[in-house]
Order: structure tokens, then C-alpha cells, then sequence
């Protein structure tokens, strides 16, 4: 929560890119803490890693201060009230949520305890989150690697243009005007 | 001008990355092949695995990685992932099971989910590895582009 402050107060992107870092590495702590280990070593991987490489990378081709906000005088009370009252309706919604850890509840009494009473029947296998993953939902899984397949060649598709040619084209449209 | 050309002069990273990298590789292949028995999967293997690479990059420099690994192959793997994860359900298929059920890969059911269970996650970690290579190499070329242009300019 303080990180997060952090995060939006700090002008500096570069110090942003690791207060993200950080963020991440906690939050991959708190999964651990909750008994998570997959989603905690994805989140240190992808989160606390790859993702900022990423924003480094991007970072060392733009300017490394965030530009400053142009109306400083003139407060968004609009958008204050927008964030106030959608954040208030989610704080509600909360209310309704189940006990942490409650058995009853939809998350845990759905198809996930036959999941747990079958796996070990079905595969022989002591990780519960590999057999979802890869065999009972294999199919959303196939969907997952089609998407990745598909933002990689999207960035390919992006990136692979020159950057000479975008400047090339502004100057003939000043040559025109 | 290149990726990190700076930063290869440093011997003590130079040292430490060489010391590093094979270990940062071979726990990507722990997660990787020991996912059923521990956490870990394709997935997470596969973006350990590209940041073993990532780091020998910012080190070594991008043409130096290109070297071990060229941007053709990383094409070719990134479909080839997902290429294997289709054809071990196709095979399914092709032997009187449903589309993704591994039950048919073996005679042992057990033994068959499992070896479906490793080759798809295989799949998904070329997959991964590959894309998160290619975007960082994307990125770094950019930069090289940039930078090529910038000290043409003027």
C-alpha cells in the first residue's frame, strides 16, 4: 500500500520501474504466506522480473522524467468523485464476499474439491495447480499459449518498422504545409 | 551505441553473470520438468529461462546473444511451442480419444496424463521463452535504431 503511494507520487520513472519491482516481490511474498507457490513464483518471474526489464528497456528510449502535469491549479474534482464513489461501491461489494477461507463458499465447494479428491486417482501427481492447468483445463491453457504466441508477434508487428521512416514522413508533411 | 556495451567492461559482472547464468538456466529446467512435484510449470520455467538470456544480453550484447540465439529460431520455437501443444491433442484424436484427453497417449492412465502433462507444458515454456526473447530483442534493436538515427541527425 505505502510502495503503491510511492509509485503514484514519484515524478522519476525510473525509481516508478522499481518501486513495481518491489511491489511485486511483496505481493509474491504474501502468496507464498498464503500457501500459493505457483502464482508466487509467476508473480516474482513476470512481475518482480521480466516486467521490469521491460519498462527498463522502454525507459532508456524516452525521457526518464515523467512530463509535469500541465494544470497543476485546476483539481479533476470530477474524476475525484468518479474514483470516490467506484471506490466506495467495491468496498460494498466486499461485503458480500465469503469468510476468508470459508469451505461453503462458490469458489470452493464448485468442481475445485473434486479436483482435489481426484487428482492424485487421475494423474499421480502431488501438484494439484499442474494437473489443473495442464490436463483438466488443458484447453484454456492451449488459449493462454495462443495469446502469447499472438503478443509477441504483435510486438514484432509493431517494432519491427523502422523508427527512421515515422520521422521521414512527418518531414514530408511539413515540406507540404 | 549497443545494448550494454558498457557494462561488459565490468569484470566483476562479467564474472558473476557467467557464474549465474548456467545456474539461472538450469533452475528454469527444475521448474520446467519437476512442475508436477513442485511448483513451477511451462510458464514460469519459460520466463526464467529468457531472463537467463535477458541477462547475458545486458552483459555480453545483444549481437552476442543473437549468436546462441537467433531471432529465425526464436520464430520458428514460438510456434513450434504451441504447434507441439496442438499436436499432442491432435494425436489424441487421431487415436480414438477427445481433443487434449491424454488418457489414450499410454497404456497406463497414470503414466499417460503425466507424459501429456510434460509435453504440453514443454510446449507452453518454448512458447514463453521465446516471445519474451523476441519482444526484449525488439526493444533493443529499437534502441540501437534510435540511437543510429540520433548520431546521423545532425
Amino acid at each position: 500500500m505505502v510502495v503503491a503511494i510511492a509509485i503514484v507520487h514519484v515524478r522519476d520513472l525510473f525509481t516508478a520501474s522499481m518501486l513495481f519491482a518491489i511491489y511485486s516481490l511483496i505481493s509474491a511474498g504474501l502468496f507464498v504466506v498464503l500457501d500459493a507457490g505457483d502464482v508466487a513464483l509467476t508473480e516474482a518471474a513476470v512481475g518482480a522480473g521480466i516486467s521490469t526489464l521491460l519498462f527498463l528497456a522502454t525507459l532508456t528510449m524516452v525521457d526518464r522524467r515523467e512530463a509535469p502535469p500541465n494544470s497543476s491549479a485546476r483539481h479533476h474534482w470530477l474524476a475525484l468523485a468518479v474514483v470516490g464513489i467506484t471506490g466506495a461501491f467495491l468496498v460494498y461489494a466486499t461485503l458480500d464476499l465469503p469468510e476468508f477461507g470459508d469451505a461453503t463458499s462458490p469458489a470452493q465447494a464448485h468442481v475445485g474439491s473434486q479436483y482435489i479428491a481426484s487428482t492424485y486417482d487421475d494423474m499421480g501427481i502431488p501438484n494439484m495447480v499442474a494437473a489443473v492447468l495442464a490436463s483438466y483445463r488443458s484447453i484454456d491453457t492451449l488459449g493462454e499459449g495462443f495469446v502469447i504466441l499472438t503478443a509477441g508477434l504483435a510486438v514484432y508487428a509493431l517494432l519491427s518498422v523502422p523508427a527512421t521512416r515515422r520521422r521521414r514522413r512527418n518531414g514530408m508533411g511539413h515540406r507540404h504545409e | 551505441m549497443a545494448w550494454g556495451i558498457a557494462m561488459s567492461d565490468n569484470k566483476i559482472l562479467r564474472i558473476v553473470a557467467r557464474f549465474l547464468i548456467p545456474l539461472i538456466m538450469l533452475f528454469a529446467l527444475y521448474i520446467q520438468f519437476h512442475g508436477e512435484y513442485s511448483p513451477g510449470g511451462g510458464f514460469q520455467a519459460g520466463v526464467v529461462f529468457a531472463a537467463a538470456w535477458i541477462l547475458f544480453v545486458l552483459i555480453f550484447g545483444l549481437d552476442l546473444g543473437l549468436e546462441v540465439i537467433p531471432e529465425r529460431a526464436m520464430f520458428v520455437l514460438m510456434v513450434l511451442g504451441v504447434m507441439l501443444y496442438c499436436a499432442v491433442g491432435l494425436l489424441n484424436v487421431a487415436q480414438g480419444g477427445l481433443f487434449l484427453d491424454f488418457s489414450t497417449l499410454l497404456a497406463d492412465p497414470k503414466a499417460a496424463q503425466q507424459a501429456g502433462i510434460i509435453t504440453v507444458e514443454l510446449g507452453i515454456g518454448i512458447t514463453v521463452a521465446t516471445v519474451v526473447m523476441l519482444i526484449f530483442t525488439m526493444f533493443a534493436r529499437r534502441k540501437r535504431e534510435q540511437d543510429g538515427t540520433d548520431e546521423d541527425a545532425p
